[in-house]
C-alpha cells in the first residue's frame, strides 16, 4: 500500500504539489484572518509554512531541497524549481506599466549596484571580524552575502575552499530567507508602496527567491517591478565578485 | 486561444534566457545575466505592440495571466525547498552576515524611498505648492 501510493505520489508529483499548496494557501488564509485578524497576510504566513517544512524536509532526509528530497513531496521541487518560478515571474511583467517601469530605470540601477557593493563589503567585514585573512577566503564569504549563487561562483572560480564556499552559501542563503521574512514588517519603514520604491528594493535587497517571495507577501502588485530589477543581481554579482571586487580585496590584505 | 498568450509568454522566456546567456558570455562571467529581467522587458513590449496594434485578444492574455497568478503558489513551492538546514550549519558567522547586510539594504532602501515622496510630488502634474 504504502509503495503503491509512492509510486502515485512520484509520477504525479507536480499535480500533487499543486494541491498541497492549494491547502497551504488556503490553511495560511484562515489563519491570518482568524488568528493575526488580517494584520499579517496570508502570504506570508503560507511562506513562513514553507520555510517551516522545508527545515522539516531537510531534517528528515539531510537533503538541500528541504521538503522536495521527502519522496512523497518529490514534485514541489519541479513547481518551486527555477523554471517555473521564472516562467511566473516573467509573466507578472504584464502587469508593469512601462512608463514607471522606464521612470524608475535608472534608480534602479543605481540601487542595484549598491546592492552589490554593499553587502560584499558587509560579507567581507565579518568574515575579516571571525579571522579570515586572506583575499580568496573574504571575497568569497563577501560574495555570499549578495546572494548564494553569487558565493560558490566566485569561490569556484578564484578557487576558494569548500568549507568556504559552504559557508558563503549559507551567508547567502540566511539572507534570503531574512528577506522573505522580514520585507513585509519593513514594508512601512521601507516605503515599499509605489512601482519605484519596489524597483529600489528590487536592487538592493537581491536575490530573486528573497525579492519575489517579499514582495508576494507585502503587496502582490509590487512583484514585477521588484523582480525585474532583482533577475540583474546575480549576473551583476557574478561579474563584479571575481574580477573588480576580489582585486580590491587582494590590493587591501 | 488562450495557448497564444502563453505561448507568447514562453518566446518571450526562452529568449530572454537566451539574451541573457550571450549577455554573461560576452562579458565573461559564467552565469546567465539578466535573463529573466531582459525576459520580462520582451513581455513588457510585445504586450504594449499587441495592445496599440491590436493583435492581442483578451482571451490570449488569459494564457499570461493564469500563469501570473500562479506567482505567489510557485513562490510557496520554492520557499519549501530552500535548503534551510544548511543555513542554520553555517552558524553564526553567516547569520551575522545576513543580518548585517539586510539591515544595512534595508535602511538604504528606506533613505532613497523616503526622498520618493518629495521628488514625485514635485513631478506630478496636478501637484500643488504648498
Amino acid at each position: 500500500m504504502d509503495t503503491l501510493l509512492q509510486k502515485i505520489a512520484t509520477d504525479n508529483g507536480l499535480i500533487l504539489s499543486f494541491a498541497v499548496i492549494g491547502l497551504v494557501v488556503l490553511c495560511s488564509g484562515y489563519i491570518s484572518r482568524w488568528l493575526t485578524m488580517g494584520r499579517i497576510q496570508g502570504s506570508a504566513i503560507a511562506i513562513l509554512i514553507g520555510l517551516a517544512l522545508a527545515y522539516v524536509g531537510g531534517r528528515m532526509t539531510g537533503g538541500s531541497k528541504g521538503l522536495a528530497d521527502v519522496t512523497y513531496f518529490s514534485g514541489i521541487a519541479l513547481m518551486g524549481g527555477n523554471m517555473l518560478r521564472d516562467f511566473a515571474i516573467v509573466a507578472t511583467a504584464f502587469e508593469v506599466h512601462p512608463a514607471e517601469a522606464k521612470r524608475a530605470g535608472g534608480i534602479g540601477a543605481i540601487a542595484l549596484l549598491i546592492g552589490t557593493v554593499l553587502p560584499f563589503v558587509i560579507g567581507v567585514s565579518v568574515a575579516w571580524a571571525f579571522g579570515y585573512r586572506d583575499a580568496v577566503s573574504l571575497t568569497t564569504i563577501g560574495a555570499g552575502a549578495i546572494t548564494y549563487i553569487v558565493g560558490p561562483v566566485t569561490g569556484t572560480a578564484i578557487g576558494a575552499t569548500p568549507e568556504v564556499i559552504t559557508l558563503s552559501i549559507a551567508a547567502g542563503v540566511f539572507k534570503a530567507i531574512f528577506v522573505m521574512v522580514m520585507t513585509p514588517m519593513l514594508a512601512n519603514f521601507m516605503r515599499l508602496k509605489t512601482p519605484r520604491s519596489a524597483m529600489v528594493f528590487g536592487g538592493l535587497a537581491g536575490t530573486v527567491s528573497g525579492v519575489s517571495a517579499g514582495l508576494a507577501a507585502t503587496d502582490r502588485k509590487l512583484v514585477p517591478y521588484g523582480a525585474l530589477v532583482a533577475t540583474f543581481h546575480t549576473g551583476i554579482g557574478c561579474l563584479l565578485a571575481p574580477s573588480v571586487l576580489y582585486f580590491v580585496v587582494r590590493a587591501l590584505v | 486561444m488562450t495557448i497564444y498568450g502563453t505561448a507568447l509568454l514562453a518566446a518571450c522566456h526562452i529568449l530572454g534566457i537566451v539574451l541573457g546567456e550571450l549577455l554573461g558570455r560576452a562579458l565573461g562571467v559564467k552565469t546567465n545575466v539578466g535573463g529573466v529581467g531582459i525576459a520580462m522587458l520582451l513581455l513588457i513590449a510585445a504586450r504594449y505592440h499587441g495592445h496599440t496594434r491590436g493583435w492581442l485578444a483578451a482571451k490570449s492574455e488569459d494564457g499570461v495571466n493564469y500563469w501570473a497568478a500562479l506567482y505567489i503558489p510557485v513562490v510557496i513551492a520554492m520557499a519549501m525547498q530552500q535548503n534551510v538546514l544548511k543555513a542554520i550549519s553555517g552558524g553564526p558567522m553567516a547569520l551575522l552576515a545576513a543580518v548585517l547586510t539586510v539591515a544595512a539594504c534595508t535602511l538604504c532602501i528606506s533613505v532613497i524611498n523616503r526622498r520618493e515622496v518629495i521628488g514625485s510630488h514635485d513631478e506630478s502634474p496636478n501637484a500643488t505648492r504648498s
